[in-house]
C-alpha cells in the first residue's frame, strides 16, 4: 500500500525541484540550445541554397562565356568575311583607277606626241621656208639678171612649195 | 497511431498487474515458509531468514537512510536529514538518531512494519507505543528519493546548462563532445515528439517542457538502474514523483485548452442531443477522461519502472532463496539469475528510453489536442 500511496514530503520536493529545474533548463539550456539548433539548421539551410544557386549561376556564366565565345568567333569570322571583300573592293577599285589612269596617260601622252609633231611640222615648215627663203635669195641673187628664167623658176618654186 | 499507444498501454497494464499479483504471493508465500525462524530471530542474529518481497519492497520505495551495503550485521549507510511539521511546528534532525527504526528520538519513532511501515509516528514516553490521539506529522524529510531528486535535478542542469552554453559560445558548429552525443536526442524529442503532437506552428512553446520531462524521466529512469549510490532509488518509479510530472502535464493542457476543446468536454458537437439532457452523460464521460489522460500517465511510468525494479531484484533473490536451501543450489541458481539478470537490465534500458518517449509523446498529443482548432461536423463523424 505504501508504494501506491503518495507521500507529502517527495510531492512537495518534487515540485518544487521540477518548477525550478523547468525554469532554469528553460531559461539558460533549452532556450539556447533550440536557438543554436535552429540557427545552425537556417544557415545550413541557406548555405546549400546559395551553393545550388551559385552553380546553376556557374552553368549559366559557361552558357554565357560559350555564347560570348561564339559571338566572338562569328564577328571574327564576318569581319574577316568583310575584310577580305573590302580588299577585293580595293583592289577592283584601283585596278580600273589604275586601267583609267593608264588609258589617260596615254591619250594624254598621244595627244602631246600630236602635238609635238604638229609643232615639229610647223617648225620644219617654218625652217624649209627659211631656207627656201635663203636658197631662194640665193637663187634670186643669182638669176635675177635673167627676168624670164626669174619667172620661171618662182612659178616652179611655188609649185613645189605647194605639195607640203 | 494513439489506439496502437493505447493497446500497449493496456498491454502493460495487464503485464504489470500480474507481475505486482506475482511479487504479493511470493511474498507472502516465504513469509508463512520463514515464520519458524523469526520466532528465533533473537537467538540467531546472523543466521536471518532471507525474506524476498520484504527485500524487494524495501529497495523499490522510500527510506530516510540511504542504505548502500549489510555485511555479518554491519550496515553501511547514509543517514538522511529528517525534517517535520508537526502541529505547525519545524522539527528537524538526522535520521542517524533513529538506529534503522530501532530506538525513538525526541518523541518520533521510525516504524519498521505495521499500519505505519516506513513513517515516522509520535510516539509516548516509554518510545514504544505509537501516541494515539497526536495527528500523524507531516513528513518532509531529505530522504532516498528526494536526495536522488536532488541528485538528478543538479546533473540535468549541471549537463544542459553546460551545452546550451556551447551553443552561445560556437555558434553555427559542428556539435562536439557530450553535445554531439545529446543533440540527436534532443532532435528526436522535436521532430518526432513535439512535431508529431503539435504541429510546426506550435510546439516550439512547448519544447522547455516536454524536453524537460524527456530528460527528467531518461535520467531517472538510468540512475535507477545503477546498483549503488548515487543511483539505485526507484525515483521515476516512485507514485509521487509520477503524480507531480502527470500533474504538470494536466496543467499545461488546462490552461492551454481552447474554445473548441471546453466546447468539446462541456457540449459535443455531433452528439445526440438526450445524451446531454437530462443527464449530461457525454460531459461526464469527456470529464473523466479529462482526468484519467493525467491518472494513466502516472500510473504508466511508476508501474513501468517499478515492475522493472521487482523483476530485477527477484532475479536477485531466487540466488539468496535457494542459497537458503542449500548453498550450491545457490551458486548453481546464480549463474541463471545473473544472465536474465543482465537481459532484463538490457531490457530496462530500452524501456528507460521508451518510457521517457512515452510520456513526452502522450503530453505533446495532448497538448496538441487542447489546441486543436475547429473541425467541420462531417470531418468530426468520420474521425471517431
Amino acid at each position: 500500500m505504501q508504494l501506491v500511496t503518495p507521500g507529502i514530503g517527495l510531492i512537495f520536493w518534487m515540485l518544487v525541484s521540477f518548477s525550478l529545474v523547468l525554469f532554469v533548463l528553460g531559461k539558460y539550456a533549452w532556450k539556447p540550445i533550440m536557438k543554436g539548433i535552429h540557427q545552425r539548421e537556417d544557415t545550413i539551410e541557406k548555405a546549400l541554397e546559395a551553393a545550388n544557386d551559385a552553380k546553376k549561376e556557374m552553368l549559366k556564366l559557361k552558357a554565357g562565356n560559350e555564347q560570348l565565345l561564339r559571338d566572338a568567333k562569328d564577328e571574327r569570322d564576318a569581319l574577316l568575311r568583310d575584310a577580305r571583300k573590302i580588299k577585293e573592293t580595293i583592289l577592283e577599285e584601283a585596278r580600273i583607277k589604275a586601267t583609267e589612269e593608264s588609258a589617260r596617260i596615254v591619250a594624254g601622252a598621244r595627244e602631246n606626241i600630236q602635238f609635238e609633231k604638229m609643232a615639229a611640222i610647223n617648225d620644219l615648215k617654218n625652217q624649209v621656208a627659211a631656207i627656201s627663203i635663203e636658197i631662194a635669195e640665193k637663187l634670186l641673187g643669182k638669176e635675177l639678171e635673167n627676168r624670164q628664167q626669174q619667172q620661171l623658176l618662182t612659178e616652179k618654186l611655188l609649185k613645189d612649195v605647194k605639195i607640203n | 497511431m494513439i489506439r496502437k499507444l493505447l493497446e500497449t498501454v493496456r498491454f502493460q497494464f495487464v503485464w504489470v498487474v500480474l507481475l505486482l499479483a506475482g511479487a504479493a504471493y511470493g511474498n507472502t508465500a516465504i513469509d508463512t515458509a520463514a515464520q519458524p525462524q523469526v520466532q528465533s530471530h533473537e537467538k540467531a542474529q546472523t543466521e536471518k531468514a532471507f525474506d524476498a518481497g520484504k527485500m524487494i519492497i524495501e529497495h523499490i520505495s522510500d527510506a530516510h537512510e540511504w542504505h548502500i551495503l549489510e555485511y555479518n550485521g554491519f550496515q553501511l549507510s547514509i543517514p538522511l536529514p529528517v525534517i517535520l511539521l508537526d502541529n505547525g511546528k519545524l522539527v528537524s534532525f538526522s535520521s542517524g538518531n533513529f538506529h534503522h527504526g530501532h530506538e525513538a528520538y525526541r518523541g518520533y519513532r521510525l516504524m519498521m512494519e505495521g499500519e505505519y511501515e516506513g513513517k515516522i509516528v509520535k510516539v509516548l514516553e516509554d518510545g514504544e507505543t505509537i501516541d494515539a490521539s497526536a495527528k500523524l506529522p507531516l513528513d518532509f524529510s531529505i530522504t532516498k528519493n528526494v536526495l536522488s531528486l536532488f541528485i538528478s535535478v543538479l546533473l540535468l542542469c549541471v549537463i544542459f546548462i553546460s551545452i546550451g552554453n556551447k551553443y552561445k559560445k560556437n555558434p553555427n558548429t559542428a556539435p562536439k563532445g557530450l553535445q554531439s552525443v545529446l543533440e540527436p536526442i534532443i532532435l528526436f524529442v522535436r521532430d518526432d515528439i513535439a512535431i508529431p503532437g503539435l504541429g510546426k506552428k506550435n510546439y516550439a512553446r512547448f519544447m522547455p517542457f516536454l524536453l524537460t520531462v524527456f530528460w527528467f524521466i531518461f535520467l531517472n529512469n538510468l540512475m535507477g538502474l545503477i546498483p549503488i549510490f548515487p543511483g539505485g532509488a526507484n525515483l521515476s518509479g516512485n507514485i509521487s514523483i509520477t503524480l507531480v510530472l502527470a500533474l504538470f502535464t494536466f496543467a499545461i493542457t488546462t490552461f492551454n485548452g481552447n474554445k473548441n476543446y471546453w466546447t468539446h468536454i462541456i457540449n459535443a458537437p455531433g452528439v445526440p442531443w438526450w445524451l446531454k439532457i437530462p443527464i449530461p452523460l457525454m460531459p461526464i464521460v469527456e470529464i473523466v477522461g479529462l482526468i484519467t489522460k493525467p491518472f494513466v500517465l502516472m500510473v504508466r511510468l511508476f508501474a513501468n519502472m517499478t515492475a522493472g525494479h521487482i523483476i530485477l531484484l527477484g532475479f536477485m533473490s531466487l540466488i539468496f532463496i535457494f542459497g537458503n536451501m542449500n548453498i550450491v543450489a545457490g551458486y548453481g541458481v546464480s549463474v541463471f539469475s545473473i544472465a536474465f539478470g543482465v537481459f532484463m537490465s538490457m531490457l530496462e534500458l530500452l524501456v528507460a528510453f521508451i518510457q521517457a518517449y512515452v510520456f513526452a509523446l502522450l503530453s505533446s498529443i495532448y497538448f496538441g489536442m487542447a489546441m486543436e482548432e475547429h473541425h467541420s461536423p462531417e470531418e468530426h463523424t468520420t474521425e471517431h
